[in-house]
């Protein structure tokens, strides 16, 4: 495989693609699916080809458009059209009118802030190409990044651009890639591996899912390229198994890159060998911690050990192991192709490109969004969110799931960068966002976070095995209202010991939620304590109670 | 062949110079100078794993504190074994590590030879200040000659360790997560059904606690050898 191979297959897919007047694009990412988006897509192919109309109309299935609250998604290319929550039904009125472009169905507004704000790198090819098929990757600058690596850049000016780009982790600590990748390199001539970490478990995150989903090969590409940089052999993908479509598109994205020569032996003709495996991961959240990650990979239980050694220098089987997250990797290509000070132009001083993040929660919008770093919290929920819906008051954002922390309407205006979200005592993490509104009650959920760690602490170290539990127990006694104001003494007495003396990251952010949740929200913390009782849990309480009437 | 030089360093413990070999962790050092920093899971012989935390040392310059059982030695380094907060740290894990389950030592058969009780004692342990958790738990009395009391267990993997590195039977494994974690033999047969045991009684012996135990031994009755492990490893060496 050379670059003027590349090239013509990118040539031919366009031509090929060309020949369609339309372009019909059906969201088939696991938000739309859920939503029928399969039967829709299956409809339509269908409609086209009983109007004669299949040498005229391309269908094609493709990753996630973004607005997952109005799936299934549909648009049309050649007219600039996106269609909301479109349904089997509706396909013989979207092909009746393809010529015209009249469509009576649910138009989708492109011209707002939930698409014109964003920013996208990661995600420039999601909704637009199909996942399964490498050529529509290749038509759209796909695998050159790769191969230009290869074939004229030495390892050490990867790295140097990586370092030069300021591409930080987007698993969450946002620890510096380039510099991970130099001490990997580092390690002299050995055997290597590369990691990618796809164990996605915060609850309400998705960023990764849909990465995979809608784009595997750019996550191959950008491991392809960390391999030849830092001298890897072999990689692995540890994903988890609740994501079946993610893993169908590895699967069938490995196999199209090996058959091209992209990936396997002696890659572009050079002795540059790199052969990616699949790990599913068996539902554990502590197995996205980068020591249990490999544990686990290793065939152990998934637990994690102490660092150091980093699994730079002892990793997999004791090699050195270059592990990075998903959209880490997915930054990778792009950074090679357009170079290390077009990335670095993007974001703020010290949090360079974009984030992907996932929006849930009491947003009007939810779905998967990619902003620039420095972008404020303000800007996300009440312009790309949409705000708050019903008409209700905004009360708190939630960031990096369960070891991230709570942030109050008086923190909006700052900035979405490592540093900023860390002062403010909560975190990046890797990009889930759930947005509240008054009709939450904040202790309550402290106390879901809480129950969260305290079932998926492994066990291995005391303090964050009992500690959490014993929070958790506080917790229950305080939404309870059956607790004393010694008992939020001895929480806050737990949330210093576990923080500071667990063994992983599981343990040492497990009180995030319940610290900014006590600096943010004391009031309510006291009005569970003081006899007068929360109103909100006093209406969820009544609310349950009409259910199971 | 000519074997590579030992390189050695230097550092302060407690303010006191010692000096160390590069491959030494700052609990052996500590050890070797009779300086004593509490530990639970630790056991030498075995793979230091770093989980009871009660081995945590402060370093200066570190703002985080270090288990002492797995952080190598550095040239330099400044270590603080004890001090108002890693004390108080300290009395709160094993007050939470005997809230956790049934410690009830006046009826234990490890009473006075407990590593955990004495531990206790040492670092004055008055009270738990925690709400006891009171989890029900069994009692597998299935093999011929030694009993698993899961209620005194700490989940401290000693037993799994020596099993598996030792005796290279690999019986003992921790099973579930979080709180509801337990050490099992083979995939959680009764331990009279195991296939695997060699019924060597390692475990038992290297057990800190009750929870593993010889049949036949009363209150206070039980106390555990522990001489053949560096025996062991002293032999094993010199063999290599």
């Amino acid at each position: 495989m050379t670059i003027e191979d590349l090239r013509t297959i990118a040539e031919n897919e366009r031509q090929a693609q060309k020949k369609f007047q339309h372009h019909v694009c059906v969201c088939i990412a696991a938000g739309c699916l859920s939503s029928g988006a399969d039967q829709v897509r299956d409809a339509i192919k269908k409609e086209v080809a009983e109007a004669g109309m299949a040498g005229e109309v391309l269908v094609k299935g493709v990753g996630c458009m973004g607005l997952c609250s109005a799936g299934p998604l549909v648009s049309v290319e050649t007219e600039d059209q996106l269609f909301a929550n479109v349904t089997p039904e509706d396909a013989s009125e979207l092909v009746r009118s393809i010529d015209t472009g009249t469509a009576d169905l649910k138009h989708c507004d492109t011209a707002v802030p939930f698409f014109e704000r964003q920013q996208k790198i990661v995600l420039e090819n999601s909704g637009k190409i199909d996942p399964e098929r490498i050529e529509d990757y290749i038509s759209n600058d796909g695998y050159r990044a790769l191969v230009t690596a290869i074939t004229e850049m030495t390892p050490p000016e990867i790295v140097a651009l990586m370092v030069k780009s300021g591409l930080r982790g987007r698993g969450g600590a946002g620890y510096p890639t380039g510099l991970k990748w130099s001490t990997v390199s580092k390690t002299g001539e050995q055997a290597k591996y590369v990691i990618c970490n796809a164990d996605e478990g915060d609850p309400g995150a998705f960023m990764d899912r849909a990465v995979l989903e809608s784009d595997p090969h750019r996550v191959l590409e950008g491991m392809a390229i960390a391999a030849y940089a830092v001298g890897a052999q072999n990689g692995f993908i540890y994903v988890r198994a609740e994501y079946p479509l993610a893993v169908k598109h590895l699967k069938t994205a490995i196999k199209q890159a090996e058959r091209l020569g992209l990936l396997g032996n002696n890659i572009c003709n050079s002795r540059f060998s790199f052969h990616v495996d699949i790990r599913l991961g068996a539902g554990a959240f502590v197995c996205g911690e980068e020591t249990a990650l490999i544990a686990s990979i290793e065939g152990q239980r998934g637990a994690p050990r102490p660092r150091p050694p980093y699994p730079a220098q002892e990793g997999l089987w004791n090699c050195p192991t270059l592990i990075n997250n998903v959209e880490t990797f997915a930054n990778v290509a792009p950074i090679v192709r357009n170079g290390a000070a077009w990335f670095a132009a993007i974001g703020t001083e010290k949090s360079k490109g974009t984030k992907v993040f996932a929006l849930a929660g009491r947003v009007a919008n939810t779905g998967l969004i990619e902003v620039p770093m420095g972008i404020t919290l303000r800007e996300i929920i009440h312009e790309i969110g949409g705000g708050i819906p019903d008409g209700k008051q905004y009360k708190a954002v939630q960031t990096g799931g369960p070891s991230g922390g709570c942030i109050p309407e008086q923190h909006l205006d700052s900035p979405v960068d490592y540093e900023s979200l860390a002062r403010i005592g909560s975190i990046m993490g890797s990009g889930g966002m759930i947005v509240m509104d008054e009709t939450s009650c904040m202790v309550d959920v402290a106390k879901y976070f809480m129950e969260f760690c305290a079932s998926e602490s492994c066990g291995k170290c005391v303090p964050c095995r009992t500690g959490t539990r014993q929070m958790l127990a506080i917790l229950e006694k305080i939404t309870a209202g059956e607790a004393t104001a010694a008992d939020l003494a001895l929480l806050e007495e737990l949330c210093d010991l576990v923080k500071n003396t667990s063994l992983c990251g599981l343990g040492q952010s497990a009180p995030n939620p319940v610290v900014t949740t006590l600096k943010y929200f004391h009031d309510e913390y006291d009005r569970h304590i003081s006899g007068e009782g929360c109103p909100i849990c006093k209406e969820h309480a009544a609310s349950s109670a009409e259910v199971s009437q | 062949m000519t074997k590579a030089p030992v390189r050695i360093k230097t550092l302060t413990i407690d303010g006191r110079e010692v000096g160390a070999r590069e491959d030494q962790t700052i609990l052996d050092v500590a050890r070797e100078n009779h300086i004593f920093i509490p530990t639970l899971c630790d056991l030498p012989g075995l793979t230091a794993v770093g989980a009871c935390r009660l081995c945590l040392v402060e370093v200066r310059g570190v703002n985080r504190l270090l288990p002492a059982c797995v952080t190598a030695v550095a040239e330099g380094m400044e270590v603080s074994v004890s001090s108002e907060r890693i004390d108080r740290y300290r009395r709160s894990i094993l007050e939470l590590l005997f809230a956790e389950r049934n410690h009830v030592c006046s009826v234990c058969v490890t009473n006075g030879h407990c590593d955990l009780q004495s531990l206790a004692l040492k670092l004055g342990m008055t009270h738990v200040h925690f709400p006891y958790q009171y989890p029900r738990l069994p009692v597998d009395a299935s093999h011929e000659r030694f009993v698993v009391d899961h209620n005194r267990c700490i989940l401290c993997t000693r037993c799994v360790r020596v099993c598996d590195e030792i005796e290279g039977a690999h019986t003992w494994d921790v099973m579930s997560r979080g709180v509801d974690c337990r050490v099992i033999t083979d995939l959680a047969e009764p331990w009279g059904k195991s296939e695997s045991c060699t019924g060597c009684g390692k475990c038992v012996q290297v057990c800190p606690t009750g929870a593993l135990s010889e049949k036949g031994k009363s209150v206070a009755e039980m106390s555990k050898r522990r001489q053949f492990l560096p025996y062991l490893t002293l032999m094993r060496e010199a063999r290599r």
